[in-house]
C-alpha cells in the first residue's frame, strides 16, 4: 500500500504542476493576447511606442483616406478634437495632425488617450512616429495644448482597404499609473490671455 | 454471475460480504458525514448536495419565469432580475451539474475498476466539504446591500469591474473555492483511474463512463486554473487598480471575453462527457448488445476534449474580429460535429437489433439522445458565424444551451441515478413515482424550452426583465412549462426520500438484466467497502 | 403494447410544443408581415443571405434529425424484447463508421461556402456613401453623423406608467425611442460602434446587423436598406440594470427626404444654440426650473438614482439627503456635467443643454425635501464647462 500511496503522492504533484501552470498560463495570456493582436490587428490596438520612418518609395497609385474620431470618456471634461478630422495620404508618406485639446476644469488632470484602429487589420499598417498617445499628458487648469500625431502608412497595405478610421479616447487617469514623464505637457499652447 | 430472471428477485449470496476485517462501526449521524473519507458516503453527499443546488437554481428559475409571465415589471425590479439570472447560472453549473458529476464519479469510479477507494480519500472529503462554503457566500451575497452579483454568470468586465457592487468580492471568493474544489476532485479521479485500477483492467477495458470522466478530469485540471486567473484580475481591476480589461490602462474588455471563454467552453464540456460516459453505460444495458464502437467512442471523446480548446472566439462571434479569425473559429466549431455525430450514431447502432425495455433510466436516456441531439444541431447552427450574428444572445442561445445543459447533461444525471439507485440502496425506486417523474419532466421541459426558439428567432434578446408585446404569448407556455418542470422535480426529490428511507423492493446483485460491469458483481446495496482485493477481470 | 405506447409518447412528448406553437401563432399574428416564429428576412440583400443561410441550415438539421430519430425509432419499435427481438452481436463496423465520420465532413464544407461567403460581404465595409458612429451607454444609444454637425441621444420613450402596468401598453412597448436614427435608402450607411462605459450591442434584426460596443474600442457595420421604413432592435449585450430598456430604431427615408430632415436638424441645431446664448444673459425662475428640471430628471436620472431620489442601496447613491447636493454646489453640477470616472455616473453635459442641466440640478437641490433653496442658472453651468 506504501507504494501505492507513493505513487499517487508523485501524480498528484505532477498534476498541480499542471495546476499551477494553467493558472500562470491564464495570466500568460495578457501578454499573449497582445501579441496575438499585434499579429492579427484584432480590436484596432496600435503599437504604443514610436516607429521610426525611413524614407521609402511613396506609392502615388493608391490614395487612402484617414478619418479621426475624438472622444472623451466618463469623468473627463477636457475639450477635445481633431484639427484635421479627415487626411488623405499616399502609402509611404509622412504626415501630421493636430489634436486640440483644453482643460476647462479648476484642477490639472493628466489624460491618457487610447487609440483603436477600425478596420482592425489596418492598425498593423499605421506607423506612428510621434504621437501623443505614447505618453500621459498633463494640463493645469484652464491649459490648453495642440498636440501632434504624426504617422505614415505601410505601403504593404492590403489593396482591399482605400480608408481606415483612427479613434482616440481620452481618459482622465489623474493620479494613477507610473507613465507621467513629465510635469508639463510639451504641446502647450501659450497661456491665453484671461486666464483662468 | 447469476442472471437472473428479473430486477428483483434479491441475490442468495448478499451474506458474503467483504467487510470481514472492516467490522469497526462506521461512525453515525453528523460526524459520519464530516470526517467521511469513503467515497460512497462522499459521493452520496456530492449528490445530495448537487440536488439542493439544484432546487436551489430552479426556484430561481421559476422567479425569472415568474417575472417573465407577462409584459411589464411586476414581481421583481430589474436589478434583483439580473441578480436572479447570475446567481441562478452560477448555481447551476457549479452547483448542481458539476458537483452532481463528481458524485457519481465518487461513487462509480472505484466500483467499476476494482478499486477499495478513490487514490486520496482525505482530499476527497475536503474538496466536497468547501463546496458547501463556496455557495453559502454566494448566496449570502445577495442579502447585501446592492445584491449579489448581476452582471451574469459569465461576467463580462467592465460590467463586473467598474460598475459592480461590493458583492463582487465575495462572488470572486466563492468562485476561487468551487474552482479549488473541483480541481481537488478532479486531480482524484486521475489519480484514482491512473494507479487504482484492478489488475487486468487495461485502457481498453474501461468502461465508458470512466474514461469520458477521465477526460474530463484533465480539461477541469486544465481549465478550472484559468478562470481563477479570470476572477483574480476582476479582483484586482475592481479593488487594487490594475487595468486588465479597461481601456484606461491599457487593457481590453474584450480580452476578458477571451480568457473567460478559453476556460468557458472546455467547461461546457466538461458538463457534457460524462454525460456521455453515462448513457454509453446505459444504452448497451438495456439494449442486451455491447455498447457498438467502443473505441471511435474513446477517440471522438478525446477529440471532442482537444478541439474544445480552439473552439472558444465562437462565444464572441460580435465582439469584432478579422473575417479571417471569425472563419477559423466557425471551421473549428463545424468541426466539433463530427465527433459529437459520430457518438449519436454510435448509441443508436447499439440500439439497433438490440433486444430493447424501457425501464426508467432508458426512458431517460432516450429522452437524453433526442433532445441532446436538438440541441447539438442549434449548435451547429449557431456556429455558422453570419446567422450567428442574428442568434446571439437572443433566447435561441437560451433554447440550445438549456437542450444541451438539461435535456442532456441533467437528463443524464437523472438516468445515471436511475440506474445505479438500486445499486447504492439495495432496493427498488418506486417505479410509478419515476415514471411520473420522467413523463412530466420529459413533456414540460419541451414546454419549456422549444418556443425559445421562437422567440429567440423573432428577436428576443436574453437576460432581459420586460419584453415587446409580440413575444408575450410564448413567454407564457415558457412561463407555464419551467413552473411544470419544477414542480415536476418535487417528485424527484419524494423518489429519492423514499429510497433513502430504504423502502422498497430487495433487488439482486445484477440489478439490471442486461448491465455488464463490475459494480454489478458487488452485491446491492453496495457493501460500505468494496474491492479490499482486486478482482478478477476476465 | 405497454412499451409501443411508451415509445409512441416519447416521439410525442416533443411534438406538442411545434403544435401548440403554430397554433398560437396563427391565432394571433393578424396579418403582421413580420413572422413570430423565425428569424425576418430583414430589408437589406445581407439580411437576405443570412435568411436563406438560416434556412438552408435548418433543414438540414431537420434532415439529420429526422434521419437520426428516424432509425432510432425504427429500431425502438423493430428491436424491443417484447417484440421477441434476440439481440445482435455486432459492435463494430470500420466501413460504416468511416462513412459516417466522412459523410457529415462533407455535409459540413457543404454548409461552411456560402457560410463563408455571405461572412465576407457583412464585414466589407469599403466605400460607404455615410458614417454614423454609435455609442452606447448606460442605458441609451448616442448617434452622431460623421459629415455633419448633427448628433443626438436616443432613449426609449416608453412610460414608466406602461412599464409598471399602470397604462395599457402601447404596440411599441419597450421598442419605441424618442429620437430614431434616420438613415437614406439605397445607400451603403457605415455604423462606427462604441461605448462610453460597459459593452453593449446595437443589434437591428432587419438589416442582419449586430455588433458589439466596447469601451475605449470602435467597431464597425453597414447597411444598405432598400425600403423605406421604421425598423427596430434592441441592445444585444447584458450591460446592467436596464439593458431591456434601450431599443434600437432605425427609420429609413427617401435620400431627398433624408436630406430635407438632415437640413431640417442642422436649422434646429443652430437655433438652439442661439437659444443657448440667449438664456445665458437671463435668468429663469425657480418655478420654472423646476417643471423643467422635474421633466429632464425623470429622462435622464430617474432609472439610476430612482423618482423619489432615493437611490438603490450599494449600487446607486441617493440625491436625498447626499452631502453633495446639499452642500457643495460647483462639486455638483461639475459631476452633472462630466460624470465620474470609473463609476456610472455619465457626462450628461454631451446630452443636456445648458438650461436643462441648470433646471435638472435647481431640481435636486430642492425636490425630496432638499430644500436648500438654491437656484442655479444657465449661465452658472456655463462657468463651469468653459472654465470660467
Amino acid at each position: 500500500m506504501s507504494e501505492q500511496a507513493k505513487n499517487n503522492q508523485k501524480m498528484v504533484i505532477k498534476l498541480l504542476v499542471i495546476v499551477v501552470g494553467m493558472f500562470g498560463f491564464g495570466f500568460a495570456l495578457v501578454p499573449l493576447y497582445d501579441v496575438f493582436c499585434d499579429l492579427t490587428g484584432i480590436n484596432g490596438k496600435t503599437a504604443n511606442s514610436a516607429a521610426v520612418y525611413t524614407p521609402i518609395e511613396i506609392d502615388e497609385s493608391r490614395t487612402i483616406s484617414v478619418e479621426f474620431i475624438t472622444r472623451t470618456n466618463t469623468g473627463m471634461p477636457w475639450e477635445f478634437r481633431a484639427e484635421t478630422t479627415r487626411v488623405k495620404v499616399h502609402p509611404g508618406e509622412l504626415s501630421t495632425v493636430n489634436f486640440y485639446v483644453r482643460n476647462p476644469a479648476n484642477k490639472q488632470i493628466v489624460a491618457q488617450a487610447i487609440p483603436s484602429v477600425s478596420p482592425g487589420v489596418a492598425a498593423l499598417y499605421l506607423n506612428k512616429t510621434e504621437c501623443f498617445c505614447f505618453n500621459q499628458q498633463p494640463l493645469l487648469a484652464g491649459e490648453e495644448a495642440s498636440m501632434p500625431m504624426q504617422f505614415y502608412v505601410d505601403p504593404q497595405l492590403p489593396d482591399d482597404i482605400s480608408f481606415f478610421t483612427v479613434q482616440y479616447t481620452l481618459f482622465d487617469v489623474t493620479g494613477k499609473g507610473d507613465k507621467l514623464a513629465v510635469k508639463e505637457n510639451p504641446y502647450l499652447r501659450e497661456q491665453p490671455e484671461s486666464g483662468i | 454471475m447469476a442472471h437472473s430472471s428479473d430486477t428483483i428477485a434479491p441475490e442468495h449470496t448478499g451474506a458474503h460480504e467483504h467487510d470481514d476485517h472492516h467490522d469497526h462501526h462506521i461512525p453515525s449521524g453528523i460526524k459520519r458525514w464530516l470526517y467521511t473519507t469513503n467515497h460512497k458516503d462522499i459521493g452520496t453527499l456530492y449528490l445530495w448536495f448537487a440536488f439542493i443546488m439544484f432546487l436551489i437554481g430552479g426556484a430561481m428559475a421559476m422567479v425569472i419565469r415568474l417575472e417573465l409571465f407577462q409584459p411589464g415589471l411586476q414581481i421583481v425590479d430589474p436589478n434583483f432580475f439580473n441578480q436572479m439570472t447570475t446567481v441562478h447560472g452560477l448555481i447551476m453549473v457549479f452547483g448542481a451539474v458539476m458537483p452532481a458529476f463528481t458524485g457519481l464519479a465518487n461513487w462509480l469510479v472505484p466500483m467499476m475498476i476494482g478499486a477499495p477507494d478513490m487514490a486520496l480519500p482525505r482530499m476527497n472529503n475536503w474538496s466536497f466539504w468547501i463546496l458547501p462554503g463556496a455557495f453559502l457566500i454566494l448566496l449570502a451575497s445577495l442579502f447585501m446591500e446592492g445584491g449579489g452579483p448581476s452582471f451574469g454568470w459569465t461576467f463580462y468586465a467592465p460590467l463586473s469591474t467598474t460598475y459592480s457592487g461590493d458583492s463582487t468580492a465575495l462572488f470572486v471568493f466563492s468562485v476561487h473555492i468551487m474552482g479549488a474544489s473541483s480541481i481537488m476532485g478532479a486531480i482524484n479521479v486521475i489519480v484514482t483511474i491512473f494507479n487504482m485500477r484492478a489488475p487486468g483492467m487495461t485502457w481498453m477495458k474501461m468502461p465508458l463512463f470512466v474514461w469520458t470522466w477521465l477526460i474530463t478530469a484533465f480539461l477541469l485540471i486544465a481549465v478550472m486554473p484559468v478562470l481563477a486567473g479570470a476572477v483574480t484580475m476582476v479582483l484586482t481591476d475592481k479593488f487594487f487598480g490594475t487595468s486588465f480589461f479597461n481601456a484606461a490602462g491599457g487593457g481590453d474588455p474584450v480580452m476578458f471575453q477571451h480568457i473567460f471563454w478559453f476556460f468557458g467552453h472546455p467547461e461546457v464540456y466538461i458538463m457534457i462527457l460524462p454525460a456521455f460516459g453515462i448513457i454509453s453505460q446505459i444504452v448497451p444495458t438495456f439494449s442486451r448488445k455491447k455498447l457498438f464502437g467502443y473505441a471511435s467512442m474513446v477517440y471522438a471523446t478525446a477529440s471532442i476534449a482537444l478541439l474544445s480548446f480552439v473552439v472558444w472566439a465562437h462565444h464572441m462571434f460580435t465582439t469584432g474580429m478579422p473575417v479571417a479569425a471569425e472563419m477559423f473559429f466557425m471551421f473549428a466549431t463545424m468541426l466539433i460535429s463530427v465527433p459529437t455525430g459520430v457518438k449519436v450514431f454510435n448509441w443508436v447502432a447499439t440500439m439497433w437489433r438490440g433486444s430493447m425495455t424501457f425501464e426508467v433510466p432508458m426512458l431517460f436516456a432516450v429522452a437524453f439522445i433526442v433532445l441532446f441531439t436538438i440541441g447539438g444541431l442549434s449548435g451547429l447552427m449557431l456556429a455558422i458565424t453570419p446567422v450567428d450574428f442574428q442568434y446571439h444572445d437572443t433566447y435561441f442561445v437560451v433554447a440550445h444551451f438549456h437542450y444541451v445543459l438539461v435535456t442532456g447533461a441533467i437528463f443524464s444525471i437523472m438516468a445515471a441515478v436511475y440506474y445505479w439507485l438500486p445499486k447504492w440502496t439495495g432496493k427498488m425506486f418506486d417505479i410509478t413515482l419515476a415514471k411520473w417523474h420522467f413523463w412530466c419532466s420529459l413533456i414540460s421541459v419541451n414546454v419549456l424550452f422549444f418556443p425559445m426558439h421562437f422567440v429567440g428567432l423573432a428577436g428576443m434578446p436574453r437576460r432581459i426583465p420586460d419584453y415587446a408585446l409580440q413575444f408575450a404569448d410564448f413567454n407564457k407556455w415558457i412561463s407555464l412549462g419551467g413552473f411544470a418542470f419544477g414542480l415536476s422535480q418535487l417528485i424527484f426529490l419524494a423518489l429519492l426520500i423514499k429510497a433513502c428511507r430504504k423502502q422498497g423492493e430487495p433487488v439482486s446483485s445484477q440489478v439490471w438484466e442486461g448491465a455488464e460491469g463490475l459494480e454489478w458483481e458487488i452485491p446491492s446495496p453496495a457493501p460500505y467497502h468494496t474491492f479490499e482485493t482486486p478482482p478478477v477481470i476476465k | 403494447m405497454k412499451r409501443l405506447t411508451n415509445v409512441l409518447s416519447i416521439v410525442l412528448g416533443t411534438l406538442p410544443t411545434f403544435v401548440f406553437s403554430f397554433t398560437a401563432q396563427a391565432a394571433e399574428s393578424g396579418g403582421k408581415a413580420v413572422s413570430d416564429l423565425n428569424l425576418r428576412p430583414g430589408v437589406t440583400e445581407i439580411s437576405g443571405q443570412v435568411y436563406d443561410l438560416h434556412m438552408l441550415m435548418f433543414f438540414i438539421c431537420v434532415a439529420i434529425a429526422v434521419v437520426v430519430f428516424g432509425v432510432m425509432f425504427t429500431s425502438m419499435y423493430l428491436h424491443r424484447k417484447s417484440r421477441g427481438a434476440k439481440p445482435a452481436h455486432f459492435h463494430e463496423n470500420v466501413k460504416v463508421e468511416i462513412a459516417w465520420t466522412v459523410v457529415p465532413f462533407l455535409i459540413l464544407v457543404f454548409m461552411a461556402v456560402p457560410a463563408a461567403q455571405t461572412l465576407i460581404a457583412m464585414e466589407d465595409t469599403t466605400e460607404p456613401d455615410m458614417t454614423v458612429l454609435v455609442t452606447g451607454s448606460q442605458w441609451k444609444w448616442h448617434y452622431k453623423y460623421m459629415d455633419s454637425e448633427v448628433e443626438y441621444y436616443s432613449l426609449l420613450a416608453t412610460q414608466q406608467e406602461q412599464i409598471t402596468n399602470r397604462f395599457e401598453k402601447g404596440e411599441n412597448y419597450l421598442l419605441e425611442v424618442d429620437r430614431p436614427l434616420v438613415i437614406p435608402t439605397g445607400q451603403k450607411v457605415r455604423f462606427l460602434i462604441t461605448s462610453e462605459d460597459v459593452i453593449h450591442s446595437w443589434w437591428v434584426p432587419d438589416f442582419a446587423v449586430k455588433k458589439d460596443a466596447n469601451p475605449g474600442f470602435i467597431n464597425e457595420a453597414w447597411t444598405k436598406v432598400d425600403e423605406p421604413g421604421v425598423y427596430r432592435g434592441q441592445c444585444a449585450e447584458l450591460c446592467g440594470k436596464d439593458h431591456g430598456f434601450m431599443p434600437v430604431v432605425v427609420i429609413a427615408k427617401e435620400p431627398a427626404e433624408f436630406n430635407t430632415w438632415m437640413s431640417e436638424q442642422e436649422e434646429a441645431l443652430r437655433k438652439a444654440k442661439e437659444e443657448e446664448q440667449r438664456l445665458l444673459a437671463m435668468n429663469m425662475s425657480i418655478e420654472e426650473l423646476m417643471a423643467e428640471g422635474k421633466r429632464v430628471y425623470n429622462t435622464a436620472c430617474a432609472a439610476c438614482h430612482m423618482p423619489n431620489g432615493e437611490g438603490l442601496p450599494g449600487v446607486f447613491p441617493a440625491l436625498k439627503g447626499s452631502p453633495m447636493v446639499m452642500e457643495d454646489q460647483l462639486a455638483h453640477i461639475d459631476i452633472v456635467l462630466n460624470g465620474k470616472a470609473g463609476t456610472a455616473m455619465q457626462a450628461f453635459g454631451k446630452m443636456l443643454s445648458l438650461k436643462e442641466i441648470a433646471a435638472v440640478v435647481t431640481y435636486e437641490r430642492n425636490a425630496w425635501g432638499n430644500n436648500t433653496g438654491d437656484i442655479v442658472q444657465p449661465k452658472d453651468v456655463n462657468a463651469i464647462a468653459t472654465g470660467e
